[in-house]
């Protein structure tokens, strides 16, 4: 069970810039839940996974992931637990390396690196395995630099690396959102079959809302750093992109509202 | 050139050219432009001529000079990561420092090394002639590193350096203290500048706190030139074309200082503007290259 209690976070704190991206927001995320998480631009989607993720620490609360308290983690030491997939899919690779260097970085996640040989031979037949399921004939090109892909290929590459320790969390950061339209397809369908067979507990950030709704056991949404919306189950099945759309009009109503008070 | 120019061109070239992997490192695989060089060769030198004065084993002043050389790097690397200092800057600082600890180290701004034991003794007692000597040991110094540096690269910490200055961001997601990594990175670059500065010292029999003004010039010329005429397809490939771009490029500043048009000859003063030159060259050459094939 991952467990964020009362996280709040500043940007620029003390400034004229200051934005408050994370307003004492709470959530209880259970083993094997894949969570679809929507918002308008600001809400703080990026910000909570990157908080998950370690990327900055926090004013205030507490992040436990199973029976750790992260919150004082740095970066690389959540690594062990979880595995990120980022927008660009520029991100999750090293372009200069090999795919099988790649997947070897991968395959280490988190655990000691000594001086023993970079790539095993012994690891590549899981390699081409793992490759195999893509459907992408990567797995005849493992020698290739992964500068030489394209953008979906490499986003697969990085959801089949994500993947190959299995993380406690994945966090998906608008993975799909820089691919065209077919590639994106396939790299959710990827998702969607790699999350059920592993089980994996999964955050999703979507800025599609039949995605949100067509995937995952449960949907948050929030709206400047807190959750808003949070349903589960059979509610989550039988909601419409429409209750979703009316529900973002009514919050961006509120702070038209907000702001038409200041200033009269 | 005369055989014996060519010959000293070739042995500078070998021994620079373990420094100049150590600047590889750095600039090239770490994305760490590092001017501790400038203070880490010179720092080498001293080490292990204060290790031999005292009568230390002149191979193990060589361990000594190493570790120093690790210090000084993993200084600047601390400076950068840990206190957020600029990494051109923090590099200016650690060299700047090491020119009055080099002195500190020598009692004085050099220690002469005329008569002392030196690496070349066990080779030349096996009975090469003397002027031979530093060529065998440098050779056997420079091939040893080269395989070392590929071997290490090719671990799975040596693959962690390389995703370190390739995509800090994928790596950290992996699990890789990245700083972690560039502390060790830096040392071991700035360990093979200074066990480069040791063997010059042994081989010119003295070690002097100057002898590293021009080491990151040489080093990047050496580097840029090495790419462009051995190209960098794969790491080992690289890594080889910065040890034999260190040897053309001592060549050519050796072909130049030879060169002599009517009453105009270059003096070694000009050894500067020819590296500029040098550098200028083979930084626009493929670009000249890929224009004339164009058309």
């Amino acid at each position: 069970m991952i467990l964020i209690k009362r996280c709040t976070k500043y940007f620029h704190r003390g400034s004229v810039n200051e934005v408050l991206a994370l307003n004492d927001i709470s959530l209880q995320i259970q083993n094997g839940d894949f969570i679809t998480v929507i918002g308008s631009n600001g809400a703080g989607k990026s910000t909570l996974l990157n908080a998950l993720a370690g990327t900055f620490t926090l004013d205030s609360g507490d992040i436990s992931i199973g029976d750790k308290t992260v919150t004082k983690w740095p970066e690389y030491k959540r690594a062990r637990l979880l595995a990120r997939v980022f927008q660009d899919p520029l991100l999750g690779t090293c372009p200069s390396a090999s795919i099988e260097q790649n997947m070897a970085l991968a395959l280490r996640r988190g655990k000691k690196r000594g001086l023993g040989p970079g790539v095993r031979s012994r690891d590549r037949e899981l390699f081409r395995r793992e490759l195999q399921k893509i459907g992408l004939g990567l797995e005849q090109r493992l020698q290739d630099g992964v500068g030489l892909l394209s953008g979906g290929q490499r986003q697969a590459l990085t959801m089949v690396m994500a993947t190959l320790v299995r993380p406690e969390v994945l966090l998906l950061d608008e993975h799909i959102a820089a691919l065209d339209p077919k590639t994106a397809a396939q790299i959710l369908s990827l998702t969607s079959d790699i999350v059920a067979s592993q089980e994996l507990t999964t955050l999703m950030i979507t800025h599609n809302m039949k995605h949100a709704i067509e995937y995952g056991n449960r949907l948050i949404m929030l709206h400047q750093g807190r959750v808003i919306l949070d349903v589960k189950g059979a509610e989550k099945a039988n909601l419409s992109v429409n209750d979703l759309l009316q529900q973002f009009y009514r919050v961006q109503g509120e702070e038209l509202a907000n702001d038409s008070m200041l200033l009269t | 050139m005369t055989i014996y120019a060519a010959l000293g061109a070739l042995e500078q070239g070998l021994v620079y050219g373990i420094m100049v992997i150590g600047v590889y490192l750095t600039f090239r695989i770490l994305d760490f432009p590092d001017l501790t060089v400038d203070g880490s060769l010179p720092l080498g030198a001293s080490v292990s001529a204060v290790a031999i004065t005292s009568g230390l084993n002149p191979y193990l002043s060589l361990l000594f000079a190493l570790l120093a050389g690790f210090l000084a790097g993993a200084v600047t690397a601390i400076l950068n990561t840990k206190f957020k200092i600029l990494h051109l800057l923090a590099s200016i600082l650690t060299m700047i420092a090491l020119y009055s600890i080099n002195i500190r180290i020598m009692g004085g701004p050099n220690i002469a090394l005329i008569g002392s034991a030196t690496v070349f003794d066990p080779i030349i007692g096996l009975g090469v002639p003397p002027h031979l000597a530093s060529l065998v040991v440098f050779g056997i110094c420079a091939v040893l590193v080269m395989s070392v540096v590929i071997w290490f690269l090719r671990t799975e910490f040596g693959q962690a350096v390389l995703a370190t200055g390739d995509n800090p961001q994928m790596i950290i997601s992996q699990g890789v203290n990245t700083h972690l990594i560039i502390i060790v990175g830096v040392g071991i670059s700035n360990g093979l500048v200074a066990l480069s500065g040791a063997l010059i010292a042994q081989n010119q029999g003295a070690a002097d706190v100057g002898m590293g003004i021009g080491t990151i010039i040489a080093g990047l010329a050496s580097v840029i030139v090495g790419e462009t005429v051995f190209g960098s397809a794969s790491i080992a490939r690289a890594i080889i074309a910065a040890l034999l771009g260190s040897v053309v490029y001592r060549l050519a500043i050796a072909l130049a200082l030879g060169l002599e048009l009517g009453g105009f000859a270059f003096s070694p003063s000009d050894l500067n503007l020819i590296t500029a030159l040098l550098v200028i060259g083979a930084l626009i050459a493929p670009n000249i290259k890929k224009k004339m094939l164009a058309q």
